[in-house]
Order: C-alpha cells, then structure tokens, then sequence
C-alpha cells in the first residue's frame, strides 16, 4: 500500500443560499458555478476521502467526529429556514472516524464519534457535502471545531489526522466548511442587494485571497487572531480552520492557490478556494510559532494575542511557564571538551556535561528527558510542582519528547535515530507509567531494535518522569 | 386591584398597546436553565439514554419550581432559548406542532429527545408583528421540518413534563456577538416590552422562561459516568462569585443593578445571559423590585446554574 496524502484542500462557504436558491442573486449563482468546478476535479483526482472540518458544528468535549456510516435527515437552517429545507444521506467512512479518533488519544487530545441517529450534522457540512461530492461517490469524514481549541489542539488534531491518512494510503481532500468575514446584515435583505457588509471586511477579504492564490496557507494560519479581531464575529474564538487546513498541508506556504469565486452571502465574505499541493515554485516558509505535536494542558476559552488585554486563562498560563521554569535546578551552558556535541535545538544540562560525546564511531549521549529547548516546559506536564505537590502528568507525552530530543541531539552528531544501538531508561514511577512508555517505545525506538534496559529510579533532577540514556553509532 | 394598577399604569404611558388589557398578564416570569443533563438525570420515557441520576439539587430546584405554580393559572408559556441562535433577527416558532427527536450536537449521548410541542401561533405572530412595528428584525419560522433546538426542548421538559400548554418559542439573537452586550440589551428590553405589552393584549395569562445558565464557562472533559456527582463544582471560584451576586441581586428585587452589570457579567462570566434571554425577562417582568424566589443552584460540568421564579401573581396580590 502506498503511503496516504493531502492531493488538494478545498475552502468553501456554509451557508445554504448556494444550494438551495442560487438563482436569487448572480453572486451566489457564481458561488453554485464554483461549487460544480470544484466537485468536478475532485471526481477526476484520485481522491477516495473528503475530510470536512466544519466551523458550523462547534463542540465542547473536545472535538467530535461523525461515525455514522449513513446519517439521513431533514436539515434546515436556524436563520434562512424560509429557504427551504435539504434533505441529506452521506456516505461516512466510520473506519477512518475512528482511527482517526484514536490517533487524537495517542497525541494527547480529547475526542470522541458520533454515531446517533438523528443527529443533527451542521448546515456547513451538508452544504460542503451535497454540493462536492452530489452522489456520494468518495465517502466523508466530518469534525467539528471545538470553541475551547487554541491553536496548539487545533494542528494537533490536523496531525493526528494525517497519521491516519499516511498510515491508511489514503488520498484524501481536506476541506474547511467556513465563512472569509462572517458579519451577515442582521436585517432581512432582498437578494439582489447583498453585498459584503463593509469596505473593511472587503479589504481583509482580498487580502486572504490574494494570499490564497499565492498559496501562502501557513501565513493565513498565523495571522489568523488578527483577521478573527479584524472581520470576524465572535460566533467562535478564532479563525481556527486555516490552523487545522495549514496543519493538514504541512505549514507550507508555496501551495498553488486558486480562487474558483468569491461573493457575499447576506453580508459575509464566501469563497470557493481550491489549494493543490503542488509547490508553486515560491515563497518561504516563515514558521513563527511553536509546532507542536502533541497536545497538552487546558483548552483556552478566552485565548487572545493581544497584549493589552489579558484573560484569565492567560494568566494561569503564564504562572504555568513560570512554575516550570522555576521547578528545577539551575540550568548551564553544555561543556566543549574534545569530541563534544551539543544543539540549541536540546534542553540545557542541569550540571557541567555535555549533550553527547564522541569515542571512535560511537557516540553516548548524556541523559535525555523531554524538557524543551529554550523554554524548559515539560510536554506532558512537570510531575511536581515547585512544593512538591504531586501533578497529574502524561507519560506518553514526556516519552516522545524525550525521542525527539534525542533525535535533534543525534542530528546534530550527523547521526540519526535509527543507528542507536542501546538505550537504558529511568522512570521515576514503574507502575504508573511503563504501560505508556512502552507503548510509544514500540512505536518509535521498538521499530529500530536497539537493546533496552529500564530501571525504576527514585527521582530525577528536573520535574520529570522519564529520561534516557543513549548509545548510537555514527553514520558513515 | 390589578386593573387599577393596570389603568394607572396607562395613564402615564402613552403606548397604546397598553389599552387593552384588561384580563392579559405574565403571571410568573423564570430563569429555566436548559443544559440536558437534567433530562437525562430525569431518564423521562421521551429521552433515550438513560442514566442513574444525577444533578438532583438543580432537579429538585425544578420540583419546587413547578410546585410553586402548579396552582397558578396560565394558558401560554413563552420561552427565550439560547439554543436557537439567529443573526438576523430574533424569531418565533410559526406552526401549532412540531414532532420530532432532537439531538443534542454537544452531548448526543445524554441527550436524544423525541417530543411533541404545541405553538400558541397567533400570540406568537403578535409579538412578532408588534417588535416588528418597534422596529426590531423578526421574522416567523414556518418551515415544518424545522427542528426545535434542545435548549427550547430541555426546558419545555423540565418546566412542564405534560407538555400540556402552548407554547412561544423565540430565538437568541446573537447581537451580542454583532455588536455589544449593550447593544443586546437596548434590543432585548424593547422585546421584553413588547412581550409584555403583547400578552397584556392578548387577554391571556403567561408565564415567561429565560433558558440560560448564568456562568457558562464547561469543563472539557467529561466524566466516564457523566452523572458521577463526585466530578462536579463550580469551573472557577471567579465564576462562582459572579454566580451568588447575580443571585443576591435575584434574592433582593435589584433587577436594575442586574441590568446595570450585564455586560461585565458576559465579559467576565462567559453568562450565557449573553443570549438575552435574562434582560429580555427583566425587562418582560418590568424590572421587578420584589424577591425572587432561588428554588435550587447548582452546578452542570462546570457551569452556574439558577432555578428562580418571579411570583407575578402573588406580587399583584400583595399589592391589593
């Protein structure tokens, strides 16, 4: 089985006026056209999945994937009910609903499916669905958008997803179901007088297009906070979906972008954006944020880059950073005696020792634990905090941290992960956590062979649960 | 005695709305929270999950509640729901009936509910057209495979079990997303006037629902047995002390200052008063100075929650 990908990503409206009435106005005509164009080259790709990310499904628990192999109603809008009503029967991939639900759990999110009769599935998705994919040809896998999600969960959950499309061989199309500016009038209008609601979202909305078609997807995801403040309503927190269809496409930013259209429906900007995979020869990747891979911690309900205000959440996120910096010895600089190796990209030795030294074509690197380079937080949670209070803390978590680091140390070495040889491992709490570790053990090292011992240890110096030490070889 | 009060009234008010209404009037106005679990605390035959309890000092808050007004006669209850979120405008149930099961999309698993609801289509269509002549955006739902959201569904339930009154149902316009809780309010005390006027000209007695929570902030995780007792409080001491000001308030007829710290009380308390279900009562209740009656509190994953009646009626009669 070949491995699976991302062979396009598609944006497109929600609002049930492109199905249900285009005729009404020109613009939502040029919408339907749009649509139809659209639906047209996904038939002629290759694609045998539509992953729908829906911003009209919002969820509390975490997020939420539909499983329900053939979910039939009636759906009507809660606003344009005098539309008309859209009856649906999709075709649901609940195999990949659940492994993609399982992936999330193993990268530290909540989640769970959704197999209910008579569950509601939001206007976005039927629209995205009965026009896309009109007989059901390439069956569908749909989310929702958590309210809670900040950016970290939101790519995780992309990540977790394309675990499962690489893993499965999939060819899949990730589509976000979503407005541009979403300000409707909040007045009934005559279709022939819509028009977006202001010059000012107009403007914000040419800018995301020409973005768009310069396939700089990633850079769209970063200023994501700043459209959400500019043009969005606070229906939900942020412009989350171009975080969750950037992480599907790998932060990249020299997509090849096209816009089919782009019109107002009742006020809001709608856009149909096709995003092909092919590198359009330009443009860098900026990469600004932390790219994180799994995910930990609360979720932000009131998440906000600006600085002059500051939520709550922040707050505690903050005495958070500072709890886990200051939970610890000091840190120090890594010593340079012959044959040492050392990366910015690792955590700061807590004594006088290298990261890793070289004897012959061997190279033993000093113990590895999963605090972070440059701000010494702990993926998973620190175990304790600065009394001593014991944490709840995830193992799986700190354990592949603590393989990444060992990669980037390695790298370094111009060695890799896959010429470690033997590996010995301290776990402050046998019990508790070496189920987890081993499990990701399996996944990673467990794949490559080297020899193992693991030992039960009392503490160690930092707030951690685990820490390796590593002997690789050294490439040729 | 009423009449006079009634007649006084219109003499210093020049809406002519206000002429006829000689028998209309809301006889209780409530905070109705809606959150599912206490139907699915309830495991009534209508709902299919069942569960083992659950929520029971918010449960028999509700108990108390429909005890209090079991005697108290009422043709109409007309119900504001979060649930039904609109932007363009607020709207009202337009058809006698609607059946259906309703799902809850943020807990289908404790929520799936099969029910069969009767709409008072001419006060709806009343209110409707008088907000409409205020110059507020209505517009009446009359598509009959619309489904009821669970909010509406949730307290209609709980409120009244039978289901045997007619009901008006109205949507949250989200204004405050739009605009401002400010903004929001100047909308919702305009429709509460007109809800109230409307009823007094109808001649029929109502009682008035604001379905919301007060602090709205969830938990994110949910328990294995969602109805374990021992995972549930409050998600913040913050939230908690907005809670019991906003209850103090209730408990001593300062509906105005409960106007006055609307917006903060959004802002800091996530309030799913953001709806406007709560100005709209306030405002329906005429900005009662006189106790309301706290019949329960509680907390569901996370979230404030007050059952809390206005006792219209027994007010009137002290006034006599």
């Amino acid at each position: 089985m070949s491995e699976g990908e991302i062979i396009g990503s598609y944006i497109v409206p929600v609002h049930p006026h492109t199905y249900l009435v285009p005729e009404q106005n020109p613009g939502w005509t040029n919408l339907r056209n749009a649509f139809d164009e659209a639906a047209l080259r996904i038939k002629n790709s290759e694609a045998d999945l539509l992953i729908i990310y829906s911003t009209t499904w919002p969820s509390i628990i975490g997020h939420q994937i539909q499983a329900d192999p053939k979910p039939e109603w009636v759906m009507v809008d809660h606003d344009f009910h005098d539309l008309g009503s859209i009856p649906y029967s999709f075709n649901i991939d609940a195999e990949f609903a659940h492994a993609w639900n399982d992936a999330n759990h193993e990268r530290g999110l909540k989640s769970r499916t959704i197999n209910y009769h008579g569950f509601p599935i939001d206007v976005g998705s039927v629209v995205a669905l009965k026009l896309l994919n009109p007989d059901n040809a390439i069956p569908a896998v749909i989310v929702s958008s958590n309210v809670y999600a900040n950016r970290s969960e939101t790519s995780v959950l992309a990540k977790a997803c394309l675990d499962v499309v690489q893993s499965t061989g999939r060819k899949a199309i990730a589509i976000t179901a979503m407005s541009l500016s979403n300000r409707m009038f909040t007045e009934n209008i005559d279709p022939k007088d819509d028009k977006i609601h202001s010059l000012k979202d107009d403007e914000w909305n040419c800018k995301i297009l020409e973005l768009m078609e310069m396939g700089r997807l990633e850079d769209v995801g970063q200023l994501s906070r700043t459209i959400q403040k500019q043009i969005r309503v606070r229906k939900v927190v942020a412009f989350k979906p171009m975080w969750w269809l950037s992480a599907m496409n790998d932060n990249r930013n020299d997509l090849t972008g096209e816009v089919l259209a782009y019109e107002a429906i009742h006020g809001a900007g709608a856009a149909v954006i096709h995003l092909d995979p092919a590198s359009c020869g330009t443009g860098d990747k900026e990469y600004d944020e932390d790219d994180v891979e799994y995910f930990h911690g609360d979720r932000s309900v009131l998440e906000s880059n600006d600085s002059e205000t500051t939520s709550i959440d922040d707050e505690v996120e903050a005495e958070e950073e500072i709890m886990v910096e200051e939970n610890g010895p000091e840190l120090w600089e890594p010593t340079t005696a012959d044959g040492s190796v050392n990366t910015d990209s690792a955590p700061k030795p807590v004594g006088a020792y290298p990261h890793a030294r070289r004897v012959g074509d061997l190279l033993y690197l000093s113990g590895v634990g999963p605090r972070q380079a440059g701000t010494n937080s702990i993926p998973g949670g620190p175990i304790h905090d600065e009394n001593g209070e014991p944490l709840d803390y995830d193992i799986k978590a700190q354990t592949h941290a603590v393989i990444d680091n060992i990669s980037r140390i390695l790298e370094e070495a111009g060695s890799s992960l896959d010429q470690v040889i033997d590996v010995t491992t301290f776990l402050v709490d046998m019990k508790r956590d070496f189920k987890g570790y081993n499990e990701v053990w399996a996944e990673t090292l467990g794949n490559i062979g080297p020899t193992r011992t693991t030992l039960a240890i009392r503490a160690l110096p930092t707030p951690i649960a685990v820490e390796m030490k590593v002997i690789a070889q050294l490439s040729e | 005695m009423f009449e006079i009060k009634a007649f006084a009234e219109c003499d210093k008010d020049p809406n002519p709305l206000r002429h006829d209404m000689a028998k209309g009037r809301i006889v209780a106005g409530c905070i109705a929270p809606h959150p599912p679990h206490l139907v699915y605390a309830e495991n009534p035959d209508q709902n299919e999950p069942t569960s083992e309890g659950g929520w029971e000092q918010l449960r028999w808050g509700y108990e108390r509640l429909r005890e209090s007004l079991s005697e108290i006669e009422h043709d109409v209850i007309v119900v504001l729901s979060p649930h039904w979120q609109t932007y363009v405008g607020t709207h009202f149930l337009g058809l006698e009936n609607f059946q259906s099961l309703s799902v809850d999309p943020v807990f289908p698993n404790l929520f799936r509910y099969h029910y069969d609801l009767n709409i008072d289509v001419e006060l709806a269509r009343q209110i409707h057209d008088n907000a409409e002549k205020s110059g507020l955006a209505v517009k009446m739902m009359e598509n009959p495979d619309f489904r009821v959201d669970y909010g509406t569904i949730t307290t209609g339930h709980l409120f009244n079990p039978k289901w045997d009154k007619p009901m008006v149902v109205i949507s949250s316009n989200r204004s405050t997303d739009y605009y401002s809780p400010e903004v929001m309010q100047e909308m919702m005390i305009e429709l509460g006037r007109v809800t109230r006027e409307t009823i007094e000209e109808s001649g029929k007695k109502a009682i008035i629902l604001a379905s919301n929570s007060l602090s709205h902030r969830h938990f994110t995780t949910e328990s294995e047995i969602p109805e374990d007792m021992s995972k549930e409080h409050i998600s913040s001491h913050a939230m908690h002390l907005w809670d019991m000001r906003i209850i103090d308030y209730i408990r001593t007829g300062q509906t105005q200052r409960i106007l006055n710290e609307m917006p903060e009380f959004i802002e800091q308390a996530i309030a799913e008063s953001d709806g406007g279900g709560l100005s709209w009562l306030i405002s329906a209740l005429d900005t009662p100075e006189y106790p309301a009656i706290l019949h329960g509190y509680g907390t569901i994953i996370g979230t404030g929650n007050a059952v809390v009646e206005w006792p219209c009626y027994k007010h009137e009669e002290e006034s006599e």
